[in-house]
């Protein structure tokens, strides 16, 4: 199964690396990771995809923690979540076949971000299956892709969710009401636009 | 070793906060840490290090080889409990370190590596001997440091220290630059004092965890007991031997367990797994409940998964939540300190009437002991088991034995009898020949008091001979016994068993052990029949200095039982009843 998970590390050098080379060991391939500053000071947000038996999450999350420059991991599963990815796709166009195009990105709720004689460059943000379908019709014309750009998915919890290691750390304040993350219907649980 | 001036300046650096170059701080650190003796070699980038020494209270043990010198301090960590140290310079003093560092974290061991590297401007130029030794161990270490600033040592250091002997130790190594060494800072023991150390965020040791534990070992039939390292990691020596008496069920043991509970007690089954007796691995085949402390169900433990004591429900008290449900399912984890866990758990247990199991596991050994290599007639022929045996006799027991692996590793386990914690220093994971010699020159330091033995075969005492030079140069008694059969003998037996008796590259020429240790300045003897073990062996334990016993062995003897890998328990090899053994021309 696909298993997500969020970390938090400390932001050293290095750290990447014993993070990969966990799941080089394990002979798991990283489908994506993204890695960038976070809320905390000194601390990058990770989220990483990854192919690997159910049981493996377990271990995975267990093995991650044992990493000295973790501090925080959440392994997302199925939880409800919000997750989203960002594409820079360089297409040759034209100025005879541009409005095509155009009419393609605002279909797909994507935007041009530059333009030049012969080509122009798109950028959208979505679940992986809308960049999958914009990529799909514009590989329609042989040649037309120059270049893809993508920065693989980052993933939030839907809800107030705070994980129990910040707790432990007196991080946050538990306030009343914190509740756990409520689905609002599959629409909310899956993935909106 | 030199004079050791300004003691106690060098002790005032820990109080009151003083500039001094990198190199005072790393000892300045190490004597703050409780740090007493360290195994090292010198080198270029560790020079600065080296010039600093003298000034320190810090005893260093020059070792031959630094494989020897990473093996010394883990011999010392097993044998003593604290932390061993060993030191290198940069590229290939590093590399050599790399097989101990994977000894001591495949096995748990509490030590800290310190390395020197070239100057940080030209790290990643490949300067002379440079290498990424960071990155060569990141996946041997729990932890590893890069540090270029002299201020950022003495933290790195401390939390080195805190890193390797807190949850589940193992081996942290700091690689330090020439220039951090060279600069100067202002050390400031008590600022450099780590963060309190977090532990593991998915501990957890349930109230309903314990009572559930508590209610399987109330109800259970047939329960066993399986103690593994961690009862030594935790000291809870005393809390799985109360738990064993007041509910009366039988504890058998994995290798590195050995030790933690005394082999005497008669609730004590034995070793475990691949080369345990028959009747320990029949007890686990037929239980109704396993009771897992500290130990990882290692495949050497397991044999088949698919079926492994398949009737028994089954308890992991354990410290590292990676290691529950790993190889083997469990129906209670209890993920914590073992000691801390035992303790909650142990009010809850009430006595318990468990001598029907216990008669039964006792009548499965009958048939079982005539076979035991003991008792084969004596045809003046000498057998491994039988020099283990006596020397078990000869010291009472209360040797500290150091192994390296193969059979004679076995046979150490099955007929050295360890009623002492921290008796065994073996290399259990990655199994690592050439250990006994250095290990044991690391226990001997760690504990100058005790009786220390190396058995070793011939084929891995050769791997590391040359520490020889460094027992006679730190004048330590050391009494070394080599169980010489001419082959690799757990090759070999593979290869017998396996490969049709092909016995390829197993075959080994050695030179004269006696030899070999007169031109060290140690003396020895040869013994080639049972009648001589005795005497030899209170020659060497009477002799003032190291001595060496070289025992020509039965070339083809195996370690029986064996459970071919990847077996079930339950499927052994078990000594033929006649004696099959081929005779040697020599004897």
């Amino acid at each position: 199964m696909l298993h997500t998970f969020v970390a938090y590390v400390e932001d050293l050098p290095g750290v990447l690396t014993r993070v990969a080379s966990l799941f080089r060991r394990l002979n798991i391939n990283i489908n994506s990771l993204t890695v960038g500053r976070s809320e905390r000071p000194g601390q990058s947000r990770l989220t990483l995809v990854c192919e690997a038996s159910a049981e493996a999450g377990h271990r995975i999350r267990a093995s991650l923690f044992k990493l000295e420059n973790v501090v925080d991991v959440d392994d997302i599963a199925q939880a409800p979540s919000v997750t989203r990815e960002l594409a820079l796709i360089k297409v040759a166009a034209s100025p005879k076949n541009r409005a095509q195009i155009f009419d393609l990105v605002e279909v797909f709720r994507a935007r041009i971000v530059d333009l030049t004689s012969e080509s122009l460059m798109i950028e959208m943000t979505g679940v992986e299956s809308k960049i999958e379908g914009l990529i799909e019709v514009l590989r329609e014309d042989d040649g037309r892709i120059l270049e893809i750009c993508r920065s693989g998915k980052m993933t939030m919890r839907r809800g107030h969710h705070v994980s129990s290691v910040l707790k432990a750390m007196g991080a946050v304040d538990e306030a009343p009401g914190n509740a756990v993350p409520v689905a609002v219907g599959d629409v909310a649980a899956n993935e909106p636009e | 070793m030199g004079t050791k001036e300004s003691t106690q300046a060098s002790n005032a650096h820990l109080t009151t906060p003083t500039r001094l170059t990198g190199a005072e701080i790393l000892w300045a650190t190490l004597v703050g840490e409780g740090v007493t003796d360290v195994f090292g070699y010198p080198g270029g980038a560790i020079l600065p290090a080296y010039d600093a020494l003298r000034k320190f209270p810090i005893h260093h043990v020059l070792v031959r080889h630094e494989q020897g010198a990473a093996h010394m301090a883990d011999g010392y960590a097993r044998a003593s409990g604290k932390v061993g140290v060993a030191i290198a310079t940069s590229g290939p003093g590093a590399t050599n370190l790399v097989t101990g560092i994977a000894t001591a974290m495949l096995d748990s061991i509490p030590m800290v590596c310190i390395t020197g590297n070239v100057p940080s401007k030209v790290l990643g130029t490949d300067a002379f001997q440079e290498v990424d030794i960071t990155g060569i161990t990141l996946p041997v270490t729990k932890h590893n440091f890069l540090v270029s600033k002299t201020e950022e040592l003495a933290g790195a250091l401390r939390q080195a220290f805190q890193i390797a002997q807190s949850g589940r130790p193992g081996p942290v190594l700091v690689d330090i630059t020439k220039d951090a060494q060279q600069g100067t800072a202002i050390f400031d023991f008590e600022a450099a004092k780590p963060q309190p150390y977090r532990p593991h965020p998915m501990l957890r040791v349930e109230e309903a965890g314990l009572l559930h534990a508590a209610e399987l070992i109330r109800n259970a039939k047939q329960p066993v007991i399986l103690a593994g390292h961690g009862v030594m990691e935790s000291g809870a020596m005393e809390q799985v031997r109360t738990l064993a008496e007041r509910a009366q069920i039988p504890v058998a043991l994995t290798l590195l367990g050995l030790g933690g509970f005394p082999a005497s007690h008669p609730l004590n089954l034995g070793m475990m797994g691949m080369h345990g007796e028959a009747w320990v691995n029949h007890a686990i085949q037929e239980a109704d409940l396993l009771i897992a402390c500290g130990m990882r169900f290692d495949d050497r433990v397991t044999g088949n998964l698919a079926t492994y004591a398949t009737k028994a429900k089954k308890i992991h008290i354990e410290v590292d939540p990676a290691e529950v449900n790993k190889n083997v399912k469990v129906d209670v984890a209890l993920v914590g300190d073992l000691r801390a866990v035992l303790e909650d758990l142990l009010p809850r247990i009430p006595g318990r009437d468990g001598s029907a199991w216990l008669k039964t596991i006792d009548a499965s050994k009958g048939a079982v002991a005539v076979r035991d290599i003991k008792n084969l007639p004596d045809s003046g022929h000498l057998y491994a088991a039988h020099v283990v045996h006596d020397l078990w006799r000869a010291t009472g027991g209360n040797a500290v034995v150091a192994t390296d692996v193969g059979q004679h590793q076995m046979w150490e386990a099955q007929y050295f009898h360890h009623d002492q914690p921290r008796s065994l220093v073996t290399s259990g994971g990655l199994g690592t020949m050439g250990f006994a010699l250095p290990a044991a020159i690391g226990a001997k330091i760690a504990c100058p008091e005790k009786e220390v033995w190396v058995i070793a075969g011939d084929g891995g005492f050769q791997m590391t001979a040359a520490e020889l030079s460094t027992i006679v140069q730190e004048k330590i008694k050391i009494n070394i016994a080599i169980i010489n059969n001419g082959y690799l003998g757990m090759v070999r037996q593979w290869q017998e068993f396996f490969y049709e008796r092909n016995y390829a590259a197993s075959g080994m020429v050695s030179p004269d052990f006696v030899k070999l240790a007169d031109a060290h300045g140690i003396p020895g003897l040869t013994v080639r029949t049972r009648a001589e073990v005795d005497d030899a062996v209170q020659q060497a334990r009477k002799a003032d200095g190291p001595f060496l016993l070289n025992f020509m062995v039965e070339k083809e003897d195996s370690v029986y039982p064996m459970i071919p890998a990847g077996n079930s328990l339950h499927e052994m090899i078990r000594r033929p009843g006649k004696n099959p053994l081929v005779e040697s021309p020599e004897d």
